[in-house]
């Protein structure tokens, strides 16, 4: 029976595309696997099992020790091939997206990253994906025998974890040492946060001219209950937030049931981000800016002006 | 050493509109992606370290290419290989790494390859790895910080949780982020001189292609649909006596119940 195969290198994101993965090969009439792989694996098996599983290949080699993404490339296609998987979908982290095509190239496959919808249809995925810089979402499919998807993370919800088991089957692996040797790592330190799931979000751009003036900012996100988000250039040019707060395109596309803008003049990469927005406010000093069009309601005016009165009529009441 | 830098020509992205929904791209400039000028950018900078450096810019598009490789060569790659026959038009990721990869054999002479972590319009970061799983390199992805010592390269990778530092033997492919530095721009005066610069334009048939193993009818992936979401605001925009446009913020989004806790 050809088979759909799961892998994650984090067993939380590979756990929501195996539970919805039992629609899809139900559609399909396929068997449901994931693979395990490292240079020691550990007792999880049985979590794939609860999620929906029919198999979980244990993948065990000293060259998978590390994330060497050619030898984890090496060790699913010599899984994908012996064993008949046709589909493999992989969360796209920043480890998946870069493994999935080379799997794919390994495999003659189509692949596509960062889909934000997968379904099923005349027999075949239908994947969604944001293209030409977010401006429009795509429908694509893949037309080779095998298929290569990721998938955004937080796409589908994890399900509910059933009494069930399966097999397991140890991979028969054949792989040479890496090449690439990792010789230092350091810890992306600042605190954890879940813009995803944010009730209240304040996002802040360019129009902050200071790092210092940020703190007129968190005084405003405080008085909402809010959490606070960034554009591109804030968190990787200037470094002021952690990258954990980047919305859009490149960063976290967020769904709260309240946005406020500041100092952001609304360009595509950061407009997705605030899609899932209910009610999108905007506060910006030029009438011209693009943020305005994709905003509910809007402040023309100066920031530093606006945010303090702002925070001020909040505590208020 | 060699260093063959692969540019993708796309539409700048903030000349695009939409129209029921539907993306217009005519009207728009041919530019190369924000993270293929950092990989070019980044070429140059160790050319500039590295005696006896050579960059190539590769390129895959349409005969435009050969006006907008000009900014490249006037900041300093040395040579351009074009990939404009009308043959590789719609290419997928697949089909552009099998052409990118047949003309970097033909190139022959290479130490370093050079790509973005991934477009600017479709950002799937499919090229670099395709090419050097291809081509039978390592990869590194994701490159913040990059650093030749002799035949080794040392990179700072930009994870999700971390920074990962990696060594690795050249030849390699590796792929840039964008913070890894700032692209200079080009001079007029070097732009008027790019043109002396040696460019070569190879067809499909000099890499050995036939007409239906490349471009759309190569294509191991299909668009269906490309759609702009749809989305209405409300647009109500306060201007004036600051007061008054906080108060009338305020009530309305009390009135939308978004406030509170």
């Amino acid at each position: 029976m050809a088979e759909l195969l799961v892998f994650s290198e984090k067993t939380d994101l590979a756990f929501e595309l195996v539970s919805k993965s039992r629609e899809f090969t139900a559609a399909l009439n396929m068997g449901l696997a994931a693979a395990l792989l490292g240079e020691k694996v550990g007792a999880e098996a049985e979590e794939y099992f609860a999620y929906g599983a029919d198999r979980v290949y244990i993948g065990e080699n000293p060259a998978l020790a590390g994330f060497d993404v050619e030898s984890y490339a090496e060790a699913l296609y010599q899984i994908v091939q012996k064993n008949n998987a046709k589909i493999l979908l992989i969360p796209s982290t920043k480890r998946g997206k870069e493994l999935a095509p080379r799997v794919a190239q390994k495999l003659g496959a189509g692949c596509i990253t960062d889909a934000t919808a997968v379904e099923v249809k005349d027999g075949n995925f239908l994947i969604s994906r944001y293209a030409l810089g977010g401006n429009t979402v795509a429908g694509e499919v893949i037309k080779t025998g095998h298929k290569v998807i990721t998938v955004m993370p937080k796409t589908f919800e994890l399900g509910i974890r059933e009494g069930k088991t399966g097999e397991v089957v140890k991979a028969d692996l054949n792989l040479r040492a890496p090449r690439v040797r990792v010789v230092g790592r350091q810890e992306k330190v600042g605190e954890k946060v879940n813009l995803e799931e944010a009730e209240i979000l304040v996002c802040v751009g360019r129009g902050v001219e200071k790092k210092e003036d940020l703190g007129m900012v968190e005084q405003l996100a405080k008085a909402l209950g809010a959490e606070m988000g960034c554009t591109k250039s804030l968190c990787t040019d200037y470094q002021w937030l952690s990258e954990d707060r980047l919305v859009g395109l490149s960063g976290k596309k967020t769904n709260p049931r309240l946005v406020i803008s500041i100092g952001i003049s609304g360009q595509i990469q950061y407009a997705v981000g605030i899609r899932g927005a209910r009610i999108a406010v905007s506060i910006n000093k030029d009438k011209q800016a693009p943020i305005f069009a994709i905003s509910d309601y809007g402040i023309v005016g100066n920031l530093y002006d606006v945010v303090p009165l702002l925070t001020e009529k909040l505590k208020s009441v | 050493m060699n260093i063959v830098v692969c540019l993708k020509l796309i539409p700048d992205l903030k000349y695009i509109r939409v129209k029921d929904r539907k993306p217009i791209l005519e009207g728009a400039p041919l530019i190369f992606g924000d993270m293929d000028r950092n990989a070019l950018e980044e070429a140059i900078r160790i050319k500039e370290k590295v005696e006896g450096t050579k960059v190539i810019a590769l390129a895959l598009g349409s005969s435009k290419l050969k006006e907008t490789i000009k900014a490249a060569l006037a900041i300093g790659a040395d040579e351009a290989v074009l990939l404009t026959d009308p043959l590789f038009a719609d290419s997928d990721t697949a089909g552009t790494a099998k052409a990118l990869a047949k003309a970097i054999e033909k190139i022959k002479t290479y130490d370093l390859i050079l790509c973005g972590e991934g477009s600017t319009d479709n950002y799937s970061g499919q090229v670099g790895p395709r090419l050097a799983e291809i081509l039978g390199l390592s990869q590194i992805t994701y490159v913040r910080k990059l650093e030749v010592e002799g035949k080794k390269l040392r990179a700072v990778r930009n994870m999700e949780e971390s920074f990962e530092v990696v060594e690795v033997e050249m030849p390699a492919l590796v792929t840039v982020a964008t913070e890894i530095n700032q692209p200079r721009l080009a001079l007029l005066k070097d732009i008027l001189k790019a043109g002396k610069k040696p460019l070569q334009e190879w067809k499909a048939a000099d890499l050995g292609f036939s007409a239906n193993e490349i471009g759309a009818k190569g294509a191991v992936r299909e668009v269906v649909s490309n759609l702009a979401p749809e989305q209405e605001r409300k647009q109500v925009v306060f201007e004036g006596e600051l007061k008054d446009v906080v108060e009338n913020l305020f009530n309305a989004l009390m009135k939308e119940g978004v406030l509170g806790r």
